[in-house]
């Protein structure tokens, strides 16, 4: 019997001790979340952001998006895919995608901006951009910071974890970040989603519908015929 | 006897997989150590709580009482009790039918599996084949007296 209770003991100190470990934080994965300060290079002000559709489109909508705000979330899960088949698979449209993150009340807006950028550099930025946004719910609401779950979704959108690990720890495109959120400010968004169809900031104001999409596409097609 | 030590052993270990999912979910933990499984995924989806408590944390209750009856079963004054392996067998049948509707979200609803989740199962199921027969056994022979 008292063998039994040694055995009894061992088991509990050894999970005391890797309950222990594993509980030492992630510095790394907490500093991304906000990291206002960053050094924004020539080549963070090139990018353009990530592109859905034919470079030859007609039209071209910019999208300033914050991946933790609902709006953007219930916009990409509800209207996005219709947007998506009628507009940009059909070769009208070509949309871009450019960060925003709004930070403050949404404590993750870098470090999801972040994650879908890491995913981005391995060509699974339109995959991670979705699985963020199906999963807001979760971890926008969520005060645990959610690097652990970005790494899960990553991976599950087909990146390699090694990598992505990698960017995430050196924050490679904070910068990048920045440029985009500088550029939403001077081109005066002061909140999102706020869309620029072909070059001109278009409010929705009875909300940014795939039909209102559909409407605005039509009307400059017409235009130009 | 013998029985009664292994279901102790197993009930300690799910409960340390249980709190160390727990501690996750309520934030002292801050990453989960998963290798390559999908565990925060699971966690921190709608699944990871019922009735707005973390999964985890009917797990602890779960394999405590388990673990407290189990030790009680085991003490020279309720070693010939059957109450002790009445009340194992009845926690551990619900555990495992609780494990399964979990596993079963893992598989089919989320597409992601916990490895911590996994480790739980195969504790419950342990325990449920350790602790159910010696149940049955004793309620068939109450029958036949």
């Amino acid at each position: 019997m008292k063998r039994f209770y040694a055995l009894l003991g061992l088991v509990a100190v050894v999970a005391a001790v890797l309950i222990w470990k594993g509980s030492r934080p992630q510095t790394a994965a907490l500093a991304a979340s906000d990291s206002p300060r960053v050094t924004v290079t020539a080549a963070d002000s090139a990018f353009r952001g990530f592109t859905l559709g034919s470079d030859s489109a007609p039209v071209e909508v910019v999208e300033y998006a914050d991946f933790q705000c609902p709006h953007c979330g219930e916009f990409t899960v509800v209207q996005f895919p219709t947007i998506r088949d009628q507009l940009i698979n059909a070769g009208r449209v070509r949309w871009r995608f450019r960060d925003f993150p709004i930070g403050g009340a949404f404590a993750w807006s870098r470090v999801s901006a972040l994650a879908a950028q890491c995913a981005g550099e391995q060509g699974r930025f339109w995959e991670m951009a979705d699985a963020l946004y199906q999963r807001q719910s979760d971890w926008g609401r969520n005060p645990k910071n959610p690097s652990g779950t970005f790494h899960d979704l990553a991976r599950a959108a087909g990146v390699d974890a090694g990598k992505y690990d990698a960017c995430m720890d050196a924050q490679r495109y904070a910068g990048r970040l920045e440029a985009s959120h500088q550029e939403g400010i001077a081109r005066g968004v002061n909140g999102t989603p706020t869309f620029f169809i072909n070059g001109r900031l278009h409010e929705f104001p009875r909300g940014a519908t795939s039909d209102a999409f559909q409407a605005v596409v039509d009307s400059l097609l017409r235009k130009r015929s | 006897m013998r029985h009664r030590q292994a279901i102790a052993l197993l009930a300690l270990v799910g409960f340390c997989i249980a709190l160390y999912l727990w501690m996750y979910k309520v934030g002292i933990i801050g990453r989960l150590q998963c290798g390559t499984g999908s565990c925060e995924y699971v966690q921190t989806s709608r699944y990871g709580a019922l009735f707005g408590v973390p999964v985890a944390f009917y797990g602890m209750v779960g394999y405590a009482v388990i673990f407290a009856v189990t030790l009680a079963g085991l003490q020279p004054a309720f070693a010939d009790r059957r109450w002790p392996t009445t009340v194992v067998a009845a926690c551990a049948a619900g555990g495992l039918l609780f494990t399964l509707y979990l596993t079963y979200i893992e598989l089919f609803v989320l597409h992601a599996i916990c490895r911590w989740c996994v480790g739980s199962a195969i504790v419950i199921t342990l325990i449920a084949a350790v602790a159910i027969p010696p149940a049955v056994r004793q309620t068939h022979g109450a029958e036949s007296r």
